[in-house]
């Protein structure tokens, strides 16, 4: 899970971490009145769930709360567009407006997880080449990103707090607030379930100070069950409304761009079902897993969704019956088909447990469907129904 | 000869009281699993279909001799109970529960260091050595006893590679789902040293996703220390980076993990890529007769 940059950053200011003051704000008044009570100059800056937002037009600076206005009213309600968010960018409904400062240089620093086998644990990565270009570092120059590996079973310990303010070059009177700042990132990055936690840029202003000036923080989904307070921030309009649905119905779904809407059961096999279609010279509109124990309501509910995307010229079923029995998947394909009225072109193609008695019931449906045995025939067949 | 699970193994199931573990339980005994106990937490001193429900996993490795631990409690126990299975000292943890918080696996994987027991999963369909049995979700009715070796990351995709052998008339020695989670107990390596070492197992199959690097590893291990000739496909290809594709650890992210590069690397440690799922099996028959070997 995702959450904006204001949210992020109202963690760091909980646990220690000294980051710029700052108000978000959904309307240009609101940002004129953060500014008044910010006083000085002020930098607005879009809130969306992607990076690149300031070469994409995405961050002004504002000289006065009149200038705050103005910036907020020129963002807002914008389609941004970054490297992150695809041609069709993100609409802005937030701003987020802060203080102004003055900056000497921009360092990076970020925890992740190593899952390389015999190696799992959290891992901090630094450079001193901080700053919007990292993405270009971590290609051309990944030597110029240092990494320090914390123990599990030791746990954090001061001397890797001294190893990386070595690399980012660091004087002394700064060693003993990074030390604090990357200790507490450890605490907040295992205590909240975090997958991805980045300062970028951790910058020093010229009065000498460290400063998360911009934040990155996701959420291991696994681990939400037990943070109420995160699942709070989540933000539905961040997400794709189709994918809001599934999530309702507890489908697996995420939404592509071709026009052979898929339905399979397991995530290895929706994906494989994806490349098949490729491989018969089409494009998936969509990965979708209706996961082990979907009753015929969920399939109905994936139905739904599917064909709710107007992109989608012909529907693909795979199942492979496990533990989901094939007349379950029938019952939900003829109940979803007679509700919604389906006039799509359907491929079915069903193995597994009770195969036979899902493929009889779905003959004496009267349901208009094109059956497949294999799996790239399937493929083929609903390839050649969009044409 | 298999591997991992054979006639000895004797299966104590946790959260045996629960539906997914009473049903699947169940149907474990249909393929002829020792199944010697179960373990729910205040549950102990019942039965469920005559076997005997305990307390604690100590209980059942002292009463009934279970070496083989089958773990289907909800995620927020369940390191709990791997913990204890380790502590019991059964030899085999094979975990189907999906949702273990990353952060969680990692005390996990402390946990197994150094203890004598091996762990398969979580977050997987388990393993079946045809004749002797299984543990987990597989579907009873796709095996069939054999020399090919399956490992795999995916759930149904795995059922589908079985099933395709099966109908070739190519038995199994041993399958097993390591799981889709970006941390699991045993990965690919773990696996093929085994059927490495098995005098039972031909050839190998490996189904691999997106995500990660455990099929670049695999391909380095390969490389070196496998002589029996694999087969394998990658799930995938089309899938965009950035997004999860339903397993946690199915993501392509910073350029990494994609399905080409990891066929580029499984090709160049002489493994054979197939790109075609629906071709596995005809290229795992083709690979035998050339061994001259009757499966």
């Amino acid at each position: 899970m995702k959450i904006h940059e204001y949210q992020a950053k109202e963690l760091l200011r909980g646990y220690g971490i000294p980051v710029p003051r700052g108000k978000a704000a959904a309307t240009p008044d609101e940002a004129r009145e953060a500014a008044e009570e910010l006083q000085g100059k002020t930098v607005v800056k879009a809130q969306i769930h992607a990076g690149g937002r300031g070469k994409g037009g995405g961050v002004k600076p504002a000289a006065s709360p009149d200038e705050a206005f103005a910036a907020a009213r020129a963002i807002l309600g914008m389609q941004l567009v970054t490297h992150q968010t695809g041609p069709e960018g993100k609409k802005v409904r937030s701003v987020l407006v802060e203080e102004a400062s003055a900056i000497r240089k921009e360092l990076y620093l970020s925890l992740v997880v190593d899952r390389s086998k015999g190696r799992e644990c959290v891992v901090f990565m630094a450079s001193e080449a901080g700053g919007m270009d990292i993405e270009q570092v971590v290609a051309t120059a990944p030597e110029k990103i240092v990494k320090c590996a914390v123990h599990p079973a030791v746990g954090f310990s001061p001397f890797q707090a001294r190893k990386l303010s070595a690399a980012l070059g660091l004087n002394a009177e700064q060693q003993k607030p990074f030390a604090e700042i990357v200790r507490n990132l450890y605490r907040l990055f295992l205590e909240k379930d975090c997958s991805l936690l980045e300062i970028n840029p951790l910058a020093i202003t010229e009065d000498g100070r460290l400063l998360a000036l911009d934040t990155k923080i996701n959420f291991d989904d696994d681990g939400l069950y037990r943070h109420p307070e995160i699942r709070e921030l989540r933000d539905p309009d961040e997400e794709d409304p189709l994918e809001v649905a599934a999530k309702n119905a507890a489908v697996n779904y995420i939404k592509l761009d071709g026009n052979v809407g898929c339905m399979v059961n397991g995530a290895g096999l929706a994906m494989t079902t994806m490349d098949m279609i490729k491989m018969a010279g089409g494009e998936p509109a969509n990965f979708l897993d209706v996961g082990g124990g979907a009753s015929a309501e969920q399939i109905e509910k994936a139905f739904r969704i599917l064909t709710s995307d107007p992109n989608v010229k012909c529907i693909l079923v795979n199942i492979f019956g496990g533990i989901l029995r094939c007349d379950r998947v029938s019952a939900g394909l003829i109940q979803a088909a007679k509700n919604i009225e389906m006039k799509l072109p359907m491929v079915v193609r069903l193995q597994g447990t009770n195969v036979e008695e899902g493929r009889r019931m779905l003959q004496e449906s009267g349901l208009r469907f094109t059956v497949a045995d294999g799996l790239y025939e399937a493929a083929e067949k609903a390839v050649s129904l969009t044409r | 000869m298999a591997i991992l699970f054979d006639h000895k193994s004797r299966v104590v199931v946790q959260g045996i009281t629960g539906s997914e573990g009473s049903f699947h339980t169940r149907e474990s005994v249909k393929l002829r699993t020792k199944v010697v106990a179960g373990v729910t937490p205040g549950k102990g001193g019942t039965e469920i279909d005559g076997i005997p429900v305990y307390d604690r996993v100590g209980d059942a490795v002292e009463k009934q001799q279970a070496n083989v631990s089958g773990i289907y409690t909800p995620a927020a126990f369940t390191p709990d109970a791997i913990f204890e299975a380790i502590e019991a000292g059964v030899g085999l943890i094979v975990c189907m529960t999906e949702g273990i918080p990353v952060a969680e696996m990692i005390r996990v994987k402390q946990a197994l260091k150094g203890s004598g027991t091996r762990m398969i999963g979580p977050n997987c369909p388990g393993i079946t050595t045809p004749g002797a049995g299984k543990v987990g979700f597989m579907p009873n009715f796709i095996h069939k006893q054999g020399n090919v070796g399956v490992v795999s990351r995916s759930g149904t995709l795995t059922y589908e590679m079985i099933w395709q052998l099966t109908g070739l008339g190519i038995g199994q020695s041993t399958s097993v789902g390591i799981g889709g989670d970006p941390i699991v107990g045993s990965g690919f390596i773990d696996i093929l040293e085994r059927f490495e070492a098995d005098p039972q197992t031909e050839a190998i199959v490996m189904i691999g996703e997106i995500g990660g690097t455990a099929e670049e590893e695999a391909a380095e291990f390969i490389r070196g220390q496998v002589t029996k000739p694999v087969v394998s496909f990658i799930a995938g290809r089309t899938a965009p980076p950035g997004r999860r594709m339903g397993h946690a650890g199915a993501i392509i992210s910073g350029g990494k993990g994609t399905a080409e590069e990891k066929f580029m690397a499984l090709e160049r440690a002489g493994v054979l890529v197939e790109k075609n799922p629906a071709e596995i099996g005809r290229r795992v028959q083709e690979i035998l007769k050339a061994r001259g070997s009757a499966s």
